[in-house]
Formats: structure tokens, sequence, C-alpha cells
């Protein structure tokens, strides 16, 4: 039986045929049975959860709920500060922090009445694509327990895929949303970058971080969106434009919409399977009403290596202040050097080490401009080619990774991971809004993934055709059979 | 092509120890990484602004107005070696 | 001291000034003094995780106040960037600066000093936050361990560099003077160097006399008055011209003043090169200045220091020194101009402000002068009284000290007490005839030759009229009248 929605739970809710309480219940007791094997979860916000809930049902008793997501069970990453809660980064020298303060994202959660089931896993300080890397569990994959779920947010994926949260938030930076979503068989949505206040997300690489919902269609993640979404005083890159009924934009069909399909993203490397699904996606759009036409995108082979430089020197900035002063893990050292040295030593796991040297070495004197200032000039190549074909289409089709969920353990080589981003990556370095919506299965069972990518601030666009091919196709109806 | 010289100097500034064995498979890993990179340099880039930023926002500012801080215990919650009402870290030597 | 006059010395001044918003650079924190430790405090100004920071609109318009004030070219584009290092006292393990795109750039100041005026350039101007403060735990030598304060943590630093051509330690205490003063009357620091508000950073090299080339720079920290600038800078003269002239070498490296001991210390023990990977902060979006935005500022400029007291000095006849003393807070030059306004004597004002109120307020910060128990009218009012003969300068004492307690004016202090001056040629001539009747010895120890037993005679007559009588008069009426004798 396929897990509910967000919105029919909702529905549920307001028609009193479903008790927000029974269903946290319900939730929570999944939770207890077969997080064990799937390992989504990091921190389990039981109590949190039922007062939450008991709160709901009263609102819904009284007439009176905040919204469409009273009540709404949903996971959060543990990369967003929860107030009183533990958040820990997926990382040792996290461990223990207790933030003082809700991020702005949590903040409009809450005061949208929703359900905090709890934080999930995720690849230390969002850096990964397997969720392998976390300090404390690897994640698996429900649709196949030896596989990864992706990452870096696959806590947050793989818990919605198994029907451990009805939605969830990730964060993604070069595909850490869209990507496990792809491999969970779940919808994950990148917004625009600015779309969604930054403030209290743990920053990874903070031109390319992005608040991101997962949920089991496009409507309820359209209704994710649109709690969260809109400009925040207290972050100044959030953008002011005002936000629309995602929802409400989603009816419209895909008639005379121009879709480009660019060449650089099928061919070598990509999976013959995940080719022939995401065009038979591309076929239904245009059976739909849409119009395809091919695009070029030519710097597509040069996102991996730019982001590569951008992020990690961006994450060697933010993750200067893990030294053990004031906050986190410290181990004792004989001066003070010493001691932030051996903390972040024996707190950082060996790909944040990787990245961190890489980043310090791409911004270090005599290198900054040769690798930091090329990659940002390379942005700049990699968005004006996206304009240019914008101003030809109104989205973009494309798969959103090479090939489906990997085994545990196979990708060891740090390139060979690096590469599984080479679809995600270039909305992430220009900002563009992106969303993966689940497109079929392998042979073997495992989920593949449609990528669309619209133009700036327009999710109506991209959420619209996404809801069309979403309910032009029985996708969404199966689940993994985890018990 | 990064040398054993190159990694200890960027552990340094970067507040990395790491051990003898550490330092020899990050080199090897970063070598790999940094090769590849380096296809980037082939890309002709005279002229091109660079990107800091995705959105094309200027002249973000606030008022200059006073907000609640936080209660100094709050403040302290988290800290290793809280003293009073100070954060208390190990002496610093000069390098 | 001979050694020093065989190099010319160049020092250049970098100056950090706390700028007197009410909230942080980049959050909302108060910026008040003397707060108890990390009271003052907030996740942002904290570097937790997950914070960003947002930019004071008010540190950014001070920035450019103080920018046209110096004759700077503002850069309607400038960003600001990430400098990073290590340093406890340091929340983020880096600090919000700017680097390649300052708000503003080549200025300059004009001191006035021994030499004649001299004309100091200002490379740039830019804004960054403040770090924390560290206190060292029991005895510096000793301690193991350091304690960390966060209120200071994210206050609006304004950094100025000055080019490296300011050529004794006494003018480089003049150009700091001179400087600060500026700060002060733009509003835009309160310029206290005890409590930190105004800190200098000294950068000093010698060459040989007439070399073209420069010598090798050391930088001197922790200096925390213009006093110590100077010793420290005159300390440094002489070291490094002793060095140069033993043959050896000066080692370009920072060095701290020991205000105890009036000397500096290496403060690293080999040359450590900061690496500080500065690249645009990602998390503020870059500014574009407004040029009108920009004039609005510059033309609500006030009129400076150095042109008030030149003006001073020339439209009011007044001496470089009193110009000086009433133009040195904005506060105290318009009270006297307020003053000068209702009655026209510069000079006799001036000297009334110099002595009498200034003893009084015991300071000439706008809020004391604010609270000055006399009014400019008032004290106007008080020198018209003596110019028009009511009152003479002794009274007018009285009145004052009467003005002071009460707030009321002059005038009608002088007729309830019946202090108008006895200045009625009869009335002096009968209160002398009656002195000189009462004190037959005087008389003769004035004709015996003594010319001073004439001041006992007039002391006689002013004790008489309660020291009412124009006493100028009297001892021209005594003197006549002896004469006569």
């Amino acid at each position: 039986m396929a897990a509910p929605t967000i919105h029919e739970l909702t529905a549920a809710f307001a028609r009193g045929e479903q008790s927000p309480v029974a269903v946290a219940e319900s939730y929570l007791a999944r939770i207890d049975t077969l997080d064990g094997r799937v390992g989504a979860y990091l921190t389990v916000m039981r109590d949190e959860a039922l007062s939450a809930a008991r709160a709901s049902e009263a609102r819904y008793r009284a007439g009176a709920p905040l919204g469409p997501l009273d009540g709404a069970p949903v996971a959060l990453k543990d990369v967003f500060c929860t107030r009183g809660v533990r958040t820990t980064c997926g990382s040792r020298i996290l461990e223990s922090f207790v933030p003082p303060y809700d991020a702005t994202m949590v903040e409009r959660l809450r005061t949208a009445g929703a359900v905090i089931l709890g934080k999930t896993n995720m690849d230390e300080f969002a850096m990964g694509s397997s969720t392998e890397h976390s300090a404390f569990h690897v994640t698996r994959n429900p649709w196949d327990l030896t596989r990864v779920p992706g990452g870096s947010s696959g806590g947050s994926a793989a818990a919605v895929a198994g029907g451990l949260a009805a939605g969830a938030f990730g964060t993604d930076t070069g595909g850490s949303v869209r990507q496990p979503a792809a491999f969970c068989g779940v919808v994950g949505l990148k917004p625009t970058y600015g779309r969604v206040s930054r403030y209290g997300l743990i920053a990874f690489a903070s031109s390319l971080d992005h608040v991101a919902p997962f949920a089991l269609d496009i409507v309820d993640t359209a209704l994710l969106l649109g709690a969260v979404a809109g400009h925040d005083p207290l972050d100044a890159t959030s953008v002011e434009a005002p936000v629309p009924d995602y929802v409400a934009a989603l009816a419209g069909g895909v008639k005379g919409l121009r879709i480009g399909v660019p060449d650089e993203y099928f061919g070598a490397g990509l999976d013959p399977e995940i080719d022939r699904a995401v065009r038979a996606a591309i076929d239904v759009l245009r059976d739909r009403g849409a119009t395809i036409e091919r695009v070029s995108l030519p710097s597509t082979a040069y996102g991996v290596a730019t982001y590569y430089i951008v992020a990690p020197a961006e994450a060697s900035s933010n993750l200067a202040r893990y030294d053990g002063v004031k906050y986190g893990l410290r181990v004792p050292g004989k001066d003070l050097i010493d001691m932030a040295s051996r903390t972040r030593a024996a707190g950082f796991g060996a790909e944040v080490k990787r990245r961190i040297m890489l980043g310090t070495y791409a911004l270090s004197a005599g290198y900054h401009e040769a690798y930091y200032g090329q990659a940002q000039k390379v942005r700049t190549l990699v968005r004006r080619e996206f304009e240019a074909a914008f101003a030809r289409v109104d989205l973009l089709a494309a798969p959103t990774t090479p090939g489906v969920a990997f085994t545990h353990g196979d990708k060891a080589d740090p390139l060979a991971m690096y590469m599984n981003d080479v679809y995600t990556i270039p909305a992430s370095m220009t900002g563009l809004p992106a969303v993966s919506v689940p497109c079929g299965f392998n042979a073997a069972g495992l989920p593949i993934g449609l990528q669309l990518i619209g133009r700036a601030l327009d999710e109506p666009t991209l959420l619209r055709a996404a809801h069309a091919y979403e309910q032009a196709t029985p996708w969404r109806h199966r689940s993994p059979a985890l018990g | 092509m990064i040398s054993r010289d190159d990694v200890e100097h960027v552990a340094r500034l970067a507040r990395l120890a790491l051990s003898a064995a550490e330092a020899e498979r990050m080199r090897e890993q970063l070598s790999g990484i940094l090769d590849y990179i380096d296809t980037l340099r082939a890309l002709d880039t005279a002229g091109v602004e660079p990107t800091s930023h995705a959105v094309p926002l200027v002249n973000v500012m606030r008022d200059d107005e006073t907000r609640p801080c936080l209660p100094p215990d709050v403040v302290l919650a988290n800290a290793p070696d809280p003293s009073d009402a100070f954060f208390r870290v190990p002496r610093i030597i000069e390098e | 001291m001979a050694e020093s006059t065989r190099y010319d010395t160049v020092i250049g001044l970098e100056v950090h000034a706390q700028l007197s918003t009410r909230s942080k650079m980049f959050c909302g924190c108060p910026t008040t003094f003397g707060a108890a430790p990390n009271s003052q405090t907030c996740p942002i100004c904290l570097g937790m995780p997950g914070v960003l920071p947002v930019i004071n609109r008010r540190a950014v318009e001070f920035g450019v106040r103080t920018a046209l004030a110096f004759g700077l070219r503002v850069n309607a584009a400038c960003r600001f960037a990430r400098k990073h290092y290590y340093y406890p006292d340091m929340p983020k393990n880096f600090q919000i600066s700017q680097y390649e795109e300052p708000l503003a750039e080549d200025g300059w100041l004009e001191i006035d000093t021994p030499a004649g005026v001299r004309r100091i350039g200002i490379q740039r101007l830019h804004l960054e936050e403040d770090v924390g403060r560290l206190v060292h735990e029991g005895d510096f030598a000793a301690a193991q361990a350091s304690l960390v304060d966060y209120n200071r943590s994210g206050m609006p630093l304004m950094e100025t560099v000055s080019r490296p051509e300011l050529r004794s330690p006494e003018e480089a205490a003049i150009y700091l003077r001179a400087f600060r003063a500026v700060l002060v009357y733009l509003g835009v620091c309160d310029g206290n160097m005890e409590e930190g508000s105004l800190r200098c950073d000294a950068n000093i090299s010698l060459r040989p006399r007439g070399a073209a080339e420069l010598g090798t720079k050391v930088e001197i920290k922790n200096l925390n008055s213009f006093r110590n600038v100077q010793r420290a800078l005159e300390y440094e003269v002489q070291r490094q011209a002793e060095a140069l002239t033993a043959g050896r070498r000066v080692a370009q490296e920072t060095r701290l003043f020991d205000a105890d001991r009036g000397t500096t210390r290496s403060m690293r023990s080999k040359e450590y090169a900061h690496d500080y990977r500065y690249f645009p902060e990602p998390d503020l979006v870059p500014l574009r200045l407004d040029p009108a935005w920009i004039e609005q500022i510059r033309a609500a400029l006030p009129e400076l220091p150095r042109a008030r007291r030149q003006r001073f000095a020339s439209q009011y006849g007044l001496p470089p020194y009193d110009a000086e003393i009433l133009t040195q807070s904005r506060a105290l030059a318009a009270y006297y101009e307020a003053a000068v306004g209702v009655h026209d004597n510069p000079k006799a004002i001036s000297n009334w402000i110099m002595t009498e109120l200034l003893r009084e307020l015991g300071g000439d910060d706008e809020a004391t002068v604010a609270k000055a128990p006399v009014s400019p009218a008032n004290l106007a009012g008080l020198v018209r009284l003596i110019d028009e003969g009511t009152i003479s300068g002794k009274i007018a004492k009285d009145v004052f000290a009467r003005m002071l307690a009460s707030g009321e004016d002059p005038v009608t202090i002088v007729r309830r007490e019946g202090l108008t001056q006895v200045a009625d040629a009869g009335a002096i001539e009968a209160l002398v005839d009656q002195a000189i009747a009462a004190n037959p010895k005087a008389v003769a120890d004035f004709k015996g030759g003594k010319a001073v037993a004439a001041k006992a005679l007039v002391g006689q007559v002013m004790k008489a009229s309660g020291g009412k009588a124009n006493p100028a008069m009297v001892d021209r009426v005594v003197q006549e009248k002896l004469s006569r004798i």
C-alpha cells in the first residue's frame, strides 16, 4: 500500500477522519520497527512530535487549523538548527551541540503546524553523495537495503521513501536532494537560490546551499515549498520576490510549453536504462502538448571540476569555526593550536578533511587565481549557456543521475563519487530551480529520476510540468516492500 | 603533483593534525583530484567576470536597531570549558 | 640622539575606530561598553553554526561620512571579503572585512606641525567587524589558559590606513589627535582611547638621510594613547638607528609596546606571513551605493575642526590658543557662537568660557555642555553688563556664581541684589571724602611718599560701598583728592 501524502493526511484531519496524534504515533511506531534497518534517523523527537500533534489535533477540533501542513509529519536533515534539540550535521565534532535557536525554515514549519518527527542522517557536513560518510551510521535505500539512498540528504530521502515521514527537508548543494530523490523514487526539489532562507542551515558552501524539500508527490512538494519560501531579513541573500500559491499554479498542463533536451546530459557515462526511461518521460511530455527541442550546454563537462573547487573552498572557510573553543567537540592539547588541530583531526571524517584541504589549497596564496578565481569565471560561462538556452525554451529535461543507487562501498574512490553529481551540479552553480521526479524503474526494480530545470524563480512552471508528468504516470503508486 | 610539503603547509593552515600515513594518503588523493580539476585551466576565461553570487541582489542592509541578546548561561551552554562567564582556552603560543 | 639625525623616519598609521552605532556591524546586539562578559552576544556574533551576517546601514553611512570628510573617493561599488586566520577571539576564524574593493580610497588630512602645515595622505578606509577580547588567566607570564569574552565581537570597525608620509613621532601624535578630533566632530566615533574606541597601529622604518628607498618596515601594536604612540615611536627611532649605525639588519616584524618600560619588544620569534586567503563574502551581496545618498551625506557634513579653528581666529580675532580650546568640541564651539551672537565681545566671552565655565562644567562633550547651568545668552548678558559699566568684573564673578546656582539671568540677579555698580561721581566723591577723613594715618603715609597707602583708601571705599563702587573711578578720585591735600 502506498504511503499517504501530506495533502491526503491533512485533508483527512480536516474531515475528522484521522487524528494527528494517531498518525504521529503510527509514524513513530514505524520508525521504532523499521529504522533499525534503514538508518534514516539520527534523533527521533518523540516527545516534541507528540506534543505538536496534540496541539494540531486541538486546532482541528476547534475548526481552526493553521493551514494545509497542520499536523503533517515531517523529518528534517540534521543540518537544520532546531532549538533545544541536538543538531550534529552527521559529524562527531557537533555530536553534542544543542542550538539555542531555530533555523528560519524550522520556525516557519512550526508556524504552519508541521509535526517534526526527528532529525535525519546525512553525509557529514553535507559532503557526499551516498550518506556513507556520516560519523554515526550508514543509511540504506528502502528499495534495496544493500544500496545507498544517495546523499548527502540520504536520511530524509529514505525516510520519505520508506514511509517513515510523510515529507522531509534536506539541503541541495551539488545535487544532495535531487540525487537521493532519484535513488529513492521520491520527488526532490531544489528551489531557486535565495527562495528559501538559509538562516540556521549549517553552512557547507554558502553560494551553493539550498533548502530543499522531499515529498511523495508534486502537490506535497508545492505545500512544503510554500511553507518555508519567502524573504528573511536574517538572510541577506534571500530574495524579496512574493511567494506565489504553488499548489494553485500546478493546474494548466504543459500544452505549448517548450522543453529543451541538452545533448551533453546523454551519451557516454549514462546508464542505458536511465537513458531509455528519461527519453520515455520526455515523450510523455510531448504527448501532453509540450514541444521538445535539442539544446547544447557545452560547459557541462567542466561542472564537476568547477564545483569541486568552489564548494570545498567555501566549505574550508565555513568549517574553520569548528575548533573546540566555543561549542562541539574539544580534544585537549598542550596549547591552543595543538588543541584545535587535534579536535579537528578527531572530529572530522576523511571526506570532510579531504575537502577542507582541497578548499584551503584552492584559496591559498599562489593558487588562488588559478583555482578559485578560474572556477568562479567558469561559473559565469555556465550561467551564460543556460541563459542562452532559456531564450529558446521554458524548461530543460534530463536525467538526474548517471546511474541508479549503487551498493554500499562501491564508490570508495572520491573522484568516482564526485562524478555522481555531473547532472545536478549545473543547476546548483547557477541557482536555477530544478526538480527530480520519479520516471520509472530499472530491470532490478531500482528507481530512476527525471530532472526538470527552470528559469530563476519560475518554480510554478517547473512544478506544473512535473505535476502533469506525474499525473500521467503510475510511478508514485509504487512503494518499497519494507514491511 | 601536490608535494608532501604542500600537504603539510595546507594542513597547518587548516589546523588539521595529520599522521604521516594520512598525509601521504591525502597527497595521493588530492593529486588525483587536482589533476582532474586542472582541466579547467584550459578554458579561456579572459574578460569573464567571476560569479560570486547566484542572485543578482545588491545593497541588502539592515536598520541600526538592537535585538535581544542571548543570556550568558545560554551562550556558554555548549562551551567545552566554561569558566564563570568566560570561554576558557589553552594558552596561545605566538608562532 | 645623534644617530637618529643621520636617518629619515618614515611612519604610517593604521587607525581602527569603533563606530557609534546602536547595534553591531552584522547583528542586532547593542554596542554599549562595559557590559558583563558574554552578556552582549547572539548566535551571529558568536559565530554559531548556521548563522548569517547582515550589514548595518548606519555603519556604512558613518564610513561614507568619514570618507567624505577626509576627501577620499567613495567606491560606490564595494564589497566585503573574508579574511582567514585562527585566533580564539575570532568566533568564525575568519573576519568579515574588505579587501580588494574597500569603501573609499585616496584622501588626506592636513595637520598643523611646528614645521608648518603638512598634508598626510590617507590611502584607504574600510569597514570590518571587531573581534572578542582575551583576558589572561592569572599572571600573564605563567598563564596556562586564556579567557574569552565575545561582547566586543562583531562591533563595527572603520579602519583607515595613512600613507607612510609622517616624518616623526611627534607628527604621528599630531596626526592621531587631529584625526580623532574629526571623527568626534562627525559623530561617528566617541574617540575614547581608554575604552578602546580608537586603536592605533604604527608602521615605522628608517632610511639614510636623503635616500630614496624605504627601509625595513616594523609594525608596532598595542598603542592606546597619543602619548604612547609618540613614546613607542621615539623608542623605535632610537632602536632602529642604533641597529643601522652598528651595521645590523632591522628585522621586519611586529612589536608590542610595553607602556611600563617605554620600550617595544618583538611579538614573533620568526617571520610569520599570514595567508589570509581572502575571497568575497558569499553571505553578503555587493554594495552599489546610490550617488544621491552619498551627496546627501556630503551636504550634511559639519564644519570640521581645523576649518572651524581657522574661522574662529579670523572671524572673531581670537588668538590660536583660544580658538583651539573653543573648537575642541562641536558643542562648546556652538555655545561660544551662540553667546557672541547675543553680545559682540568675542575675547571677553572667550575668557569667561575658558576660565569660569569650563571649570564648572568639567568637560566639553555634548552631553555636559547641553546641561550647562548657564546658557550662552545669560553668559553673554553678563559680559554685556560689565561692558556697559553696570557692574565691575569682580562683582560679575559673584553674579556668575549666583547664576550657576539659580539659572537666572544676570539682569534679574543684579537688580534684585542691588549689585549695580556705583558710578555716580557725587556718590563716589562723598565716599572718598569719608574714607580720607576716617584714615588720617593712610593720608599721612601717602604724603610721606608711600604711594601704596592710596590703595588702602581705595579698599576702604570699596568696603564702604559693599564692593559696588566702580573701582577705576574710586582709584582716580582717591588719587585726585590725595594730590590736592
